[in-house]
Order: C-alpha cells, then sequence, then structure tokens
C-alpha cells in the first residue's frame, strides 16, 4: 500500500482560484479538501452604503455570473422594500439572464471542460483524435465555434443591457431600456442564428429531438455533433461512475415571472420532491477561515479569520440545509423541474452533471425564443423603486452555477447586513462541525490516481464537471 | 510575443470580456498577430504542475518573458502578509508571484481598475487591503513602487475599466507586439491614449438632452442622465460611445449611467452610483475643464430654450413626440 498527499494547483479553466488536497492510497483517493485561497470581503464592502449600490457592487464579484448577481441583488431590495417589478421588465431581466446562463454553459463545455479529453494519457483511445480536432486548447475548431457563437450571442446583451459583464441594466422595478418593434426583431434574429449553430454544431440535429429524450439508453445512443462526442467519451470511459453525488439537488427556481418559474424551484432527497424551504439553512464555519457562530444568512456575518487558522483550509463557508449538504447546478436544476432524463440521471458522476448541462442548453433554447416572442413593445419595462429605507429580503436566482441568494438587511436607508451564498458556497463547501466533507470533497474520494501522477486527471473530470465558481464562492 | 496571464484579486470579468472580442475571433486575433499565451487560467490546457514548470523557468529567467498581463488588484492583506490570496498550489502569494515576475518581463499590463488601481476590490474599508500594481487608488505607488520601469522602459500599462472594453486590451498587445506604444502613448494615469484621449460623452446618444439640460428623472426614461442619475460621462475616459461594447451597446445606451469605471477609486463616488450629489439644487461634478460660471449661464438658457420635444422624450422611457418635418424650400 502507498499513501502520499498531493495539492492540486494553480486549477485552471475553473473561474477564480482553486487548490485541491488528496489523500491517495492504493491508487485512489482517499480524502479530499478542497481550499478556495482567496477572500475580498464584498459582504463588508456594502455595509453603510446605500442599498442601491448592491447593484453596482454585486455584479462584479463575479465576471462570468455577474447579471446573476445582478438579479439577484435587485430581487432582494424589491423583497426589502416590498416592492414588485414591472411584468415586462421580469420578463426582459429573465432573457437576459437566460443569455448568460446559456453563454455560461457552452464555455463551460468547450472551453473548460471537453480539453481534458485531449491530452496524451487518452492517446490510444478510438477518440482522441476528433477530441483533439474538436477541442485542443485555443485550437479546436469546436472552441473557436463556441467563442464566435457566444459573442454573436451576447449581442442581445449589448442591445438590452449596455454591456456584458457588469451591467446596471437590472433594477427591483424591471430594467433600464424599453425594447421596440425593431430591437425585439433584432433579439429574435439573434436567438434564431444561435439555435442553427447549437443545432449544427453542439448538438447535430433538433434541439427538441435531444430535450425529449428520456432515459439513459437514448442518451448515449445520441451519437451527433460534439455532445454525441462526449457520449461516446463518457461510455469509454464510464463517467458515470466518476465522482458520484450524494442525490440531493436544490433549485432556487429559474427565470422567476407572475406565471411562474422556468425551471420550477425545489428540493430532491432520498428520490422525492419537497417544496423550497430554508428555515433550517445555515452557514457553518468550523473549517472556514471565518468567525462568529454557524447563521442563516438572514443573520449571517462575515468575520475574516486573519490568524487563518490551522484547523480551517478555506474562505469557504459551508452551507447546509437541515444539516445535508446539498448539490446545486443545471443538473440539480432539471433534476427539480421533473425532467425523465435528469431525473434518470440523478445521484450520478460526471456523466450526469455534464449531460444536465447539456439538456438545459437545448431546454433553454425554447424559453429564450418564447421570451423574445412574448415581449411586449408596448409595455411599461420599468416601475421604478423608490430607495428602500428600512426592510430586509432574500433574492434567491438561478446562476449556471446553481442556486444565488442574496440576503440584505436596510436600517435607515443603509446597507445593514449583507450576505451571499454562491451556487459553489454549496458545491465546494469544506467539512462541517459534524466532519461532513462538502458535496465536491465527497465527490472526490475513490476517483483514480494513476501511478506517478501529481495532477490527477480523474480528479480534474470530477471537479470542473460541477463547473465551479471560486470568485462567486469567495466574495 | 508570449504572454503570461495572472488572474489575482478579482472577477476574471475582464477575461470574460476579452473573450467577446470580434472581428475576428480573440483566438485568430491573437495568433495572427503573433501574441501567444504561455499561460492564461481559462484558456491554456495546463494545470497544477505543469503549471508550477512553467512558472520556475520564468522565475529562473531561462524563459524570457515579453508580457506580464495581471487581471485583478494584489492582496496584501492580513497585516501585509498577502495570505489572502496565494497562487493556489504553489504555497506563496500573489503579492510575492507579481513582485517576482514584474521585473522579469519586458512589458507589464494592468488589465482592470482592479489590477491598475485596486478598483471594486478595494471598495469600502477594502477589506483585503488590496492595492493596484503601480497605483493605490489615485496614488501612484501600489505594490511596485511609484518608480518601476519594466525592461521595455515603460511604467505599469493601465488597460483600465471594469469590465475593460476587449479592444483596449487586443489593441495594446498588438501594440505592444509591434513596438507601436511607447510612453508618450500613455495619459498621466498610464491609460493608452487611443482610448483615454475620449471622453465616454463623446458618441453618447443622449447628446441632444444634454445640449439642453432635458434630464431623465428615473432610470428607463431617455433623457440625459448626468442631472439626476449620477452620470459621469462628460469626466470620464473612455471610447464607450465610439466603439460599442457587445455589438451596439454601452452603459448609457442601455441606459444606465457611466460610473467612470475607467478612473481611480470609482468604486468610492461618496455618493450612490446612480444619484447625482447637488449642492444647493446644482448637481456638483460639472465637465472638469469648463469654467463653472460658464455652464451654469449656457445651462440655464439651453433649459430656457429646450423644445417641448426634448422635455416630454426626456422623462419617457421611448421617443414620444418626433422631431418635426420642415418642409422644403421652394
Amino acid at each position: 500500500m502507498s499513501e502520499s498527499r498531493l495539492v492540486v494547483g494553480p486549477f485552471n479553466r475553473v473561474e477564480g482560484d482553486l487548490e485541491v488536497q488528496l489523500d491517495v492510497a492504493d491508487g485512489a483517493v482517499q480524502s479530499a479538501r478542497v481550499n478556495a485561497p482567496l477572500y475580498r470581503g464584498f459582504e463588508r464592502m456594502l455595509l453603510g452604503r446605500a442599498p442601491s449600490d448592491a447593484l453596482t457592487l454585486t455584479p462584479r464579484i463575479c465576471g462570468i455570473c455577474s447579471i446573476s448577481q445582478s438579479a439577484a441583488a435587485a430581487r432582494a431590495l424589491a423583497a426589502a422594500g416590498g416592492h414588485a417589478a414591472a411584468p415586462q421588465g421580469a420578463a426582459i431581466a429573465a432573457l437576459i439572464h437566460a443569455v448568460e446562463n446559456v453563454s455560461d454553459h457552452l464555455f463551460h463545455f468547450n472551453l473548460f471542460f471537453m480539453p481534458d479529453f485531449t491530452r496524451p494519457t487518452y492517446a490510444a483511445r478510438p477518440w482522441h483524435g476528433r477530441a483533439v480536432d474538436r477541442f485542443a486548447a485555443a485550437e479546436g475548431g469546436a472552441q473557436r465555434a463556441a467563442i464566435e457563437a457566444r459573442a454573436a450571442l451576447m449581442h442581445i446583451l449589448g442591445l438590452m443591457a449596455g454591456k456584458w459583464p457588469h451591467t446596471l441594466a437590472i433594477q427591483p422595478g424591471g430594467v433600464t431600456r424599453a425594447p421596440g418593434p425593431s430591437d425585439k426583431v433584432r433579439i429574435m434574429a439573434s436567438l434564431t442564428a444561435f439555435r442553427r449553430y447549437l443545432e449544427e454544431t453542439v448538438f447535430g440535429g433538433p434541439l427538441e429531438a435531444f430535450a425529449e429524450i428520456a432515459d439513459r439508453d437514448a442518451l448515449m445512443g445520441w451519437g451527433r455533433g460534439d455532445a454525441g462526442l462526449f457520449l461516446d467519451i463518457a461510455a469509454d470511459l464510464d463517467l458515470d461512475a466518476l465522482g458520484r453525488g450524494s442525490g440531493r439537488y436544490l433549485s432556487f427556481g429559474a427565470y422567476p415571472q407572475d406565471c411562474g418559474h422556468a425551471f420550477a424551484p425545489g428540493l430532491w432527497r432520498d428520490g422525492r420532491q419537497d417544496p423550497l424551504d430554508l428555515t433550517r439553512m445555515v452557514e457553518e464555519v468550523a473549517h472556514s477561515w471565518m468567525l462568529g457562530p454557524a447563521a442563516h444568512p438572514a443573520a449571517g456575518q462575515t468575520l475574516p479569520d486573519e490568524d487563518m487558522r490551522e484547523d480551517a483550509y478555506s474562505w469557504c463557508k459551508a452551507p447546509r440545509l437541515a444539516g445535508e449538504t446539498m448539490e446545486t447546478g443545471a443538473l440539480a436544476r432539471q433534476v427539480v423541474d421533473g425532467h425523465p432524463l435528469a431525473r434518470a440521471l440523478a445521484g450520478g458522476g460526471v456523466l450526469a452533471r455534464v449531460a444536465g448541462r447539456l439538456l438545459e442548453l437545448a431546454r433553454s433554447q425554447a424559453v429564450m425564443e418564447r421570451l423574445a416572442r412574448e415581449i411586449d413593445v408596448s409595455a411599461r419595462f420599468m416601475d421604478p423603486a423608490p430607495e428602500v429605507r428600512a426592510g430586509q429580503g432574500a433574492g434567491l436566482v438561478e446562476a449556471a452555477r446553481g442556486a444565488l441568494g442574496h440576503w440584505v438587511r436596510v436600517e435607515k436607508g443603509r446597507i445593514a447586513g449583507y450576505q451571499i451564498v454562491a451556487p459553489t458556497t454549496w458545491n465546494f463547501s469544506p467539512r462541517d462541525a459534524a466532519g461532513q466533507p462538502g458535496p465536491l470533497e465527497a465527490a472526490l474520494v475513490g476517483a483514480p490516481v494513476a501511478p506517478g501522477e501529481t495532477t490527477p486527471v480523474t480528479v480534474q473530470h470530477i471537479v470542473r464537471s460541477f463547473d465551479p465558481c471560486m470568485v462567486c464562492t469567495v466574495h | 510575443m508570449n504572454v503570461l496571464w495572472l488572474q489575482a484579486s478579482g472577477c476574471g470579468g475582464c477575461t470574460m470580456s476579452l473573450l467577446c472580442a470580434e472581428d475576428p475571433n480573440i483566438v485568430d486575433l491573437l495568433a495572427g498577430a503573433g501574441i501567444r499565451f504561455l499561460w492564461h487560467p481559462a484558456l491554456s490546457l495546463e494545470t497544477g504542475g505543469e503549471v508550477h514548470a512553467l512558472l520556475d523557468r520564468v522565475a529562473s529567467g531561462a524563459l524570457p518573458l515579453d508580457v506580464l498581463c495581471v487581471e485583478g488588484a494584489i492582496a496584501r492583506g492580513p497585516r501585509g502578509t498577502g495570505r489572502y490570496q496565494m497562487l493556489s498550489g504553489t504555497g506563496r502569494t500573489v503579492l510575492d508571484w507579481v513582485r517576482q515576475l514584474a521585473p522579469l518581463a519586458r512589458h507589464v499590463v494592468a488589465v482592470g481598475s482592479c489590477a491598475a488601481y485596486g478598483g471594486v476590490t478595494s471598495a469600502g474599508e477594502n477589506p483585503s487591503d488590496a492595492a493596484g500594481l503601480q497605483y493605490e487608488g489615485t496614488h501612484l505607488g501600489g505594490v511596485l513602487p511609484a518608480t518601476f520601469r519594466c525592461d521595455g522602459g515603460l511604467p505599469v500599462i493601465n488597460v483600465a475599466g471594469c469590465p475593460t472594453h476587449p479592444d483596449w486590451v487586443t489593441e495594446t498587445l498588438m501594440l505592444l507586439a509591434n513596438g507601436a506604444l511607447g510612453a508618450d502613448d500613455l495619459d498621466a494615469l498610464g491609460r493608452p491614449l487611443f482610448f483615454a484621449q475620449h471622453l465616454v460623452h463623446h458618441g453618447c446618444p443622449k447628446n441632444e438632452f444634454y445640449e439642453y439640460k432635458a434630464s431623465a428623472v428615473h432610470l428607463c426614461e431617455i433623457g440625459c442622465m448626468m442631472e439626476h442619475l449620477g452620470c459621469v460621462g462628460t469626466q470620464a475616459v473612455g471610447d464607450c460611445n465610439i466603439r460599442p461594447w457587445n455589438g451596439s451597446g454601452s452603459c448609457t445606451r442601455g441606459g444606465y449611467p457611466c460610473i467612470s469605471c475607467t478612473a481611480p477609486e470609482f468604486e468610492e463616488p461618496k455618493h450612490a452610483f446612480t444619484e447625482t450629489p447637488k449642492v444647493a439644487g446644482i448637481p456638483v461634478g460639472l465637465p472638469s475643464d469648463m469654467p463653472k460660471a460658464w455652464f451654469m449661464a449656457l445651462a440655464s438658457l439651453s433649459k430656457a430654450a429646450t423644445p417641448e420635444r426634448l422635455s416630454k422624450n426626456a422623462t419617457s422611457d421611448r421617443v414620444r413626440i418626433l422631431p418635426t418635418h420642415r418642409k422644403p424650400p421652394g
């Protein structure tokens, strides 16, 4: 029996800074510790400021989930002020949020996740040549195509959000720009071009056909487009068994409108759907470089431990729901929304997470097209909200990477408390007071490590399958 | 020309913006200009041990470095140790790495306002004691001394912005590759003049409203946002309304104010970002190179002369009153 400890980093092709410490024995990971090695303190920067400043500052937590942060801040302020956005404003906010999430999914698949299959370690696999051709870093055909398709799709953000990232377009009362008839047809043209790209390149077939896949066999037999290449690789490497999850999923619900969410909120545990209830949510700090008690985010604080004490190892807090870890992300959203394929994949590993993202990419196109079609150019897109003087509220949204919440408390017209729990805070949390590892830490246990590997490729697949966003995590 | 790109204490948004480059896309643009990433956190295959080996070769001088790009501010806390940001897997702080690598590079480029001046990472109480590479806010001297000059003779080049426009970064790199960016091509805050010689006001679609001081009162109204909504486009450097963002956008085109994100200390305007502070009803922070009395005189004249079309449209969310068409003479 050989034992060793590996420290893996810099861990790139994830958003932000990540270090993973692995205890390896008998050719497999025995335990893992996940460290977010950056602290910035956004929650402290916000204290004492005008509540509306959260709309400028919180998007800048993250350059890849910027609109998600905007949307969460706008909803938290609306809730604190008891204000409702103009319905058509909420619809435009949902549309530009969906554009960001879809762009992130596209980027994750093509630039962050797939390049690992071009590594020389896989040179003998029958699909390796195709993987190199499509996904070699900065050279593969799929990468170029994805970069161009994303930049073109983001013209919708230039039009409706001014720029991306870091827009101020989303406000508690709606959005800052009212689209006219020509804007509406322009948005639809951009979406049509994006659909063509997805169908020709990513899926190699109609999006509706992919979205209708209901079971694992049909999924693995898809055989077309870059999605098909991934599924062939996943079958060959048994990526379903690699990095399996707990099967507990959390979704705050994506794209809220008066008529409901496009993807439903809720919890999935023990094969059962429950309504979303966050009353028993706690952020623990036992192994985080944070001081103060474990608390619900409505009462939470951010007190960094400048001494970086020995028994802690991350700037990330450890959110738990009724004492349990929860996995969040595209797979969780699709499981909670009740999609049969996602339900069939629930509890799975790398395959399940990446297939869940592809499924959502296919389904989101229809959501965006509906939102664009339903734009009523004669409507109001903003019902201006007065600055909040006192109150508290939560803004719960779904970023590409999962459930994102902002909890704000306003006193005498100033921010008196602001807590943010990001998707990767859930997924990449450190151990809690009971010693329970976070979802990634648990998923890494058992990952095979080949002799001599210092940066195990299986670990890379598992980590990247979560699509972590570390800069959101360590706001 | 090789480029090593490090992400320090920031949001990664300048990389995300860079990847929005078009005509040609970022990959073809850089390859076509002979610019090659030694390593980029979002784009390169290499992870972990492979990156250590590369950093060691650069640090030892075995691999000459043409350009060091740093995105994000540099954390100096807690208590001056820099341990609020470790370069993962290396056991060393980013502060330490940047101080070691910067003198080895032919050019150092601060990508974004965080790397340039501290930016949003240094907002409020500046929880992580973050600073820019060569500036701390407006103060010259950051984690690199005020006197720092690269081998190439230039101070840190500040491609400021929150985020930066993709073209500001690509054009800076292409000019460096061509040996066409000198000390005279930077403004007093180290920003390349090709974007810093313009004001955000230039080409703003609200210019006619500005001329008549026809002002929006709420976000979503199409009038000028200077008088009430905190817009500082008349003072902010950037060609944002000359070359658009993401196809056709800019902040003011999106219906929200310019907050001068290319400037040091923009993160602390001393008032709410989307409110204009006023003294006796008069906005403070008028255009910086215009005598105040003249501005006031012109403003009151133009307000008196404002056509109904502009005063009505200014507080509407779309054009309500159309321009009048004069019949051709004769």
